[in-house]
């Protein structure tokens, strides 16, 4: 089987976002990149669905320099081979954008499944992954929380979880799943596995490997424009309910959410 | 007719979801702010005639699109009729909830339509005619104040639980259309073949009016059930963070976080959470927090409008016995 993990950078989950003086970006100095959490769970779905059924996984990362550090981590986890597509026109590129350079390099590619997280957790746009199964004209399968392939392999059954259900949802490959938390453990990577990503094949591609134009990328092309980034809204400061024991305490807090929260 | 908005409704079994009549009545404020007529968009079955009350919500006109295939939501059914009703009618603006369905379909329908989208908006507004949307990025801890370029229809999907539902107008009466559309099956290529609902009565998080909230100080899955008993009283549902759902305490849907679920309730009880900053982006714009744990410390407490540093085992049933006078039955 041929197996596509698709595999993004975002700054560790305990960075302090800072906004940059352009009130536009954020400012990246001294931040930690990570593999955006539920692409791990993408990679690690890949790699065992070819421990399960053999065939290869290739993972592709969009981005700068620093994405090479991922697709490492991902091929000494157990992925075969790796894409970076890397080039500065790309930055600032919208998810849509994102998406068609991401297409580019796979419809030349045979695949039969691709992983990827839900969500990057930095834009949090939930929309790479979708746009990319449109534009490759595939099925896609969100929130996959359980993966079963049926029919002789020919299929994918899929739970998701929903506002108060789980859907159970099939489709015949090739498909695209984004993967929820919950489906799998991602391994760590061993050390051997270290050692042979070192000599496993990283390819990089430009904009001129995609068949895109400059003027179709970048932040100049983008549809959304950013027009100013703030911090979060500031709470009023809150107040410790005194007493003299829990109970008092209880009572008190039940009182002042009632009449002065009126919340209950 | 072309430039209006459109809300697209959110039906399941014969009903509307909640998020529903919030983007019908923010559809209606947007469009007022852009003097624009906004629209109703219904798809589904046996739901026209349920369809009706949207216009007491705001829609000026509701168009329905009804078939055996649009009952359970997959996003090539949905996707495949709202772009042929995109194409023929161009509206301006579409607007759905960002629940699990809106997150789906929104950024299929965009890819189709070659257009951008601003996904989970908790505030939109007009400046020169145009759509404004702010929304959250790293998970809350910063917003984003978004504008389209060459982007139509600009297409949003507003967080659920955070618009306000307009009163319904009664009086208000609009026309309901049957939408023109072709759906054939070679087109639709994921199939719900099962519905496993959730333990009855148990609300979802990310629609909750309230929530108690357990993490790390609860020590132990049983003790959970004194935050269950409080949720009954008060009608809230229950949560957990990182911390307890890494301990096997709760599943992982009840995690709330920055890769668990986003909230916003009217009133969110942190029990025994100590605060880390990925726990509280991911309940930060509930509009009361409350927080009960023994360490003074903790986090929490600078994010909390009430705070009690004491120990939840004790203050959480008191507290489940304080609230009965209050609670309304």
């Amino acid at each position: 089987m041929n197996i596509i993990a698709l595999v993004k950078q975002v700054p560790d989950t305990e960075t302090i976002i800072k906004i940059a003086p352009d009130k536009k970006s954020i400012v990246t100095e001294g931040i930690k990149w990570i593999i955006n959490p539920y692409d791990e769970f993408g990679i690690e779905e890949a790699i065992r669905t070819k421990e399960k059924f053999g065939g290869q996984v290739t993972v592709i990362g969009l981005g700068p320099q620093r994405v090479t550090e991922a697709l490492r981590t991902a091929l000494a986890m157990g992925a075969d081979k790796a894409i970076h597509i890397n080039d500065p026109a790309l930055e600032g590129s919208d998810s849509l954008t994102v998406a068609k350079a991401l297409a580019a390099v796979i419809k030349g590619m045979e695949y039969d499944i691709i992983f990827t997280g839900q969500r990057g957790i930095d834009d949090d746009m939930w929309m790479v992954n979708i746009a990319l199964a449109e534009l490759l004209g595939i099925p896609h399968i969100s929130l996959a929380i359980k993966i079963e392939f049926v029919n002789d392999h020919k299929t994918i059954r899929v739970h998701r979880p929903v506002e108060g259900q789980t859907v159970v949802v099939e489709a015949d490959l090739p498909v695209l799943v984004t993967c929820q938390k919950g489906l799998n453990e991602p391994r760590y990577a061993s050390l051997p596995g270290i050692m042979k990503a070192k000599k496993k094949p990283l390819e990089v591609k430009k904009l001129s490997d995609l068949g895109l134009d400059a003027s179709q990328v970048g932040e100049a092309a983008s549809k959304l424009k950013v027009l100013e980034l703030s911090p979060p809204p500031e709470r009023k400061p809150g107040k410790i309910i005194e007493g003299e024991t829990p109970e008092q305490k209880a009572e008190e807090l039940a009182r002042l959410l009632h009449e002065e929260a009126k919340v209950i | 007719m072309a430039g209006e908005v459109w809300a697209i409704a959110e039906q399941r079994e014969g009903e509307f979801r909640k998020v529903t009549y919030e983007v019908v009545s923010e559809g209606r404020r947007i469009a007022d702010k852009l003097g624009k007529k906004l629209f109703a968009v219904v798809l589904g079955k046996d739901i026209k005639d349920k369809s009706a009350e949207l216009a007491h919500y705001g829609a000026d006109k509701i168009i329905v699109a009804e078939d055996e295939r649009l009952l359970h939501y997959t996003p090539d059914a949905y996707c495949s009729v709202l772009y042929q009703l995109v194409k023929a009618d161009t509206p301006d603006i579409i607007i759905m909830g960002a629940s699990t369905q809106g997150k789906d379909l929104a950024p299929r329908l965009a890819a189709r339509l070659d257009v951008m989208m601003a996904q989970d908006c908790t505030k939109f507004e007009v400046e020169d005619g145009k759509l404004i949307a702010i929304r959250p990025i790293f998970t809350g801890k910063a917003y984003a104040k978004v504008v389209f370029e060459n982007s139509i229809p600009n297409i949003v999907t507003a967080r659920p639980n955070v618009m306000e539902i307009a009163e319904p107008d009664t009086s208000r009466k609009a026309e309901v259309v049957d939408a023109s559309f072709s759906l054939d099956d070679s087109e639709l290529k994921t199939k719900v073949v099962e519905v496993i609902k959730d333990e009855s009565g148990k609300i979802d998080l990310t629609e909750a009016d309230k929530i108690v909230s357990g993490g790390r100080g609860m020590k132990s899955a049983e003790n959970f059930k004194i935050l269950e008993e409080l949720a009954e009283v008060i009608g809230a549902a229950v949560g957990a963070s990182r911390a307890a759902v890494d301990a096997g305490w709760r599943p992982q849907t009840d995690q709330i976080g920055q890769t668990g679920k986003v909230v916003s309730p009217n009133l969110y009880i942190a029990c025994g959470i100590s605060g880390a900053i990925q726990h509280l982006a991911g309940m930060g714009t509930s509009k009361v927090i409350v927080a009960i744990n023994k360490d003074p410390e903790a986090p929490i407490f600078q994010k909390a409008d009430y705070g009690v540093v004491d120990d939840l085992f004790k203050v959480v049933p008191a507290l489940t016995q304080a609230v009965k006078k209050y609670v309304k039955k």
